[in-house]
């Protein structure tokens, strides 16, 4: 499908299921010849691999910045409430 | 006042002026508020609107420069014929009046009426229009939000319902990484904090923290003048210029601050801003196994599809087997047959061999044979030199006797007769006979001459006897006998 195939792992998750639907639709209406519906299936199940690892790695993280007095910006964590 | 000038008539101004209790001082300034402004009639904006539980109505009344306070009590309330809204130019009269307790003074409305377009929604609002001129508004300005965010940053206070709102719905749709830049949001100086907080996210990787991918700017519900902050020019341009998407989510679903117009997108409120940060992780997550099951389906279904019409072609095109098989069949036909004749020429081979075996003597028997010939001639001779070790005169009486045993007398003691002619002939063959002709006829016992009566049909007849001769030959004499004797009957 895609003229050049990005590597997956830098791919983010709106590219990678963007990529993986219109596997999806192109496997569907089944125009492409079998070789390529087979290597485009595999990328597909790839694709879907980084799109759950994705969703995966989602992790909650809450910080606060704050400026010291000589203007330095720092994260620390904020104290839930 | 009367009090005033006795106040400032002595000489010393100093040592004269009455000292006033605060009490004092305060029911005095009542007094004159209420004795100078018993009745005023005043025109302005409606602000911080709030009606107690009590029925009462706190809020105030503003211009560009000013602000008093108001109250309308429950029972004016009732009778008023608009209902005071946020925002609304009005017309009030009433009176002043402070309490001595704290010295504040307000305006007590008695009456109230519509004043037409607020100065300061007049205000904003060609502010407003000013910014949308510059094309700060443009919707072709809109960036499109990211679905899923790494990291989201949010300007807000640190303290309240706002920020704890926010964290709590993503928490529940997608935990998320955020990063909290507090600002004031309202009062003197918020509107630069905000700013502040718009432009440093958009930096923070400088100071090695990650850039947030979307930023919500946020504040809860307030009066107009609490929200004021996010109509400020300084905010609307950072983020109108903000290259961050960004979310704007001030006051209630009705409050609109011009923020609102400058952000990418509008959220009616906190919690619905961190709805539209974020995707319900939940969601996507099925949504992926959704593409992930169609795409298997779908090349399940290309296979079979494929693999069907494979079916249907090689049923055109023939069995392969088959022709093999053909093949196969033809070759062990000739495979059989050629074994068939290997095995025949070699079982001919072997009858030769043994035909031309058989005639090759075993060589056992051909000195066997051989052995026995010496042995039978080894016999011959022992015979032949017994013999030859035999008297002369046995030998002579033995030759006598075999010579006896085969004279013609013997054969003529048996019956036999030798027919003679004339001339001592003997005849054996009946032509040489003829009618009336004499022969001699030779018998054991003697010798009688008789005549021959008839040649074809021969008849015994007595003939003269001739003269007897003894037979001269033995074996011609026998041979001639036989034949005559045939011939004579």
């Amino acid at each position: 499908m895609t003229s050049a195939p990005k590597p997956i792992e830098d791919m983010t998750f709106e590219a990678a299921l963007g990529e993986l639907e219109t596997i999806v639709r192109a496997l569907e209406t089944g125009q492409a010849p079998l070789e390529e519906s087979i290597s485009s299936y595999e990328r597909g199940v790839a694709l879907r691999k980084q799109c759950e690892e994705k969703l995966r790695e989602a992790r909650e993280k809450i910080e606060k910045i704050t400026i010291d007095p000589n203007g330095a910006i720092k994260a620390e964590p904020l104290d839930a409430e | 006042m009367n009090a005033y000038q006795d106040m400032t008539s002595p000489p010393n101004a100093q040592s004269n002026v009455p000292e006033f209790s605060v009490s004092d001082l305060a029911m005095s300034l009542k007094r004159t508020l209420e004795d100078t402004y018993g009745h005023v009639r005043v025109r302005g904006e409606l602000s911080r609107v709030s009606i107690a539980a009590s029925g009462h109505m706190y809020s105030s009344l503003k211009d560009d420069n000013a602000v008093i306070d108001a109250v309308c009590w429950k029972g004016v309330m009732s009778r008023l014929s608009i209902r005071p809204e946020e925002g609304l130019e009005v017309i009030c009269t009433g009176r002043l009046s402070t309490f001595p307790k704290r010295s504040n003074y307000q305006l007590i409305i008695e009456s109230m009426e519509l004043a037409g377009e607020g100065a300061l929604l007049k205000m904003l609002e060609d502010r407003k229009k000013k910014l949308a001129a510059e094309g700060l508004f443009d919707p072709a300005r809109k960036k499109a939000l990211p679905k899923i965010p790494q990291v989201i940053g949010v300007v807000t206070s640190p303290t309240g319902a706002v920020i704890r709102d926010i964290l709590h719905r993503l928490s529940d749709r997608f935990p998320s990484h955020v990063i909290l830049w507090p600002a004031m949001v309202q009062g003197q100086g918020a509107d630069k904090q905000i700013v502040a907080g718009i432009e440093g996210l958009q930096n923070i990787e400088a100071h090695g923290l990650p850039r947030p991918d979307v930023i919500i700017v946020a504040r809860g519900g307030g009066s107009l003048e609490d929200l004021m902050a996010f109509n400020e020019e300084n905010v609307v341009r950072a983020a109108a210029n903000c290259t961050i998407p960004l979310i704007s989510a001030v006051g209630h679903e009705t409050d609109t601050t011009l923020i609102d117009y400058a952000a990418d997108l509008r959220a009616p409120t906190p919690t619905g801003a961190a709805e539209m940060a974020v995707p319900v992780r939940s969601e996507l997550l099925s949504m992926v196994q959704d593409s992930g099951a169609r795409l298997l389906g779908a090349l399940t279904r290309r296979l079979e599809d494929k693999s069907a019409s494979l079916r249907l072609q090689s049923k055109g095109l023939g069995d392969p087997t088959k022709l093999l098989d053909i093949k196969t069949q033809q070759l062990d036909r000739i495979a059989e047959s050629l074994t068939y004749k290997v095995q025949s020429i070699i079982s001919e081979r072997q009858n030769k061999i043994v035909s031309v075996g058989g005639r090759l003597k075993n060589p056992k028997d051909l000195i066997q044979q051989k052995k026995m010939m010496v042995e039978r001639w080894g016999d011959q001779l022992t015979a032949h030199r017994m013999r030859m070790f035999e008297r002369p005169e046995t030998r002579l009486a033995h030759a006598g006797k075999m010579l006896e045993a085969y004279s013609f007398q013997n054969v003529l003691k048996r019956g036999y007769t030798v027919v003679r002619g004339e001339d001592g002939q003997v005849l054996t063959q009946p032509e040489s006979l003829s009618a009336g002709q004499n022969v001699a006829l030779e018998f054991y016992g003697g010798k009688t001459r008789s005549a021959v009566i008839s040649s074809g049909d021969a008849k015994i007849a007595p003939a003269p006897r001739k003269k007897e001769k003894p037979a001269k030959k033995k074996s011609a004499s026998s041979q001639s006998k036989d034949t005559s004797q045939q011939s004579l009957f």
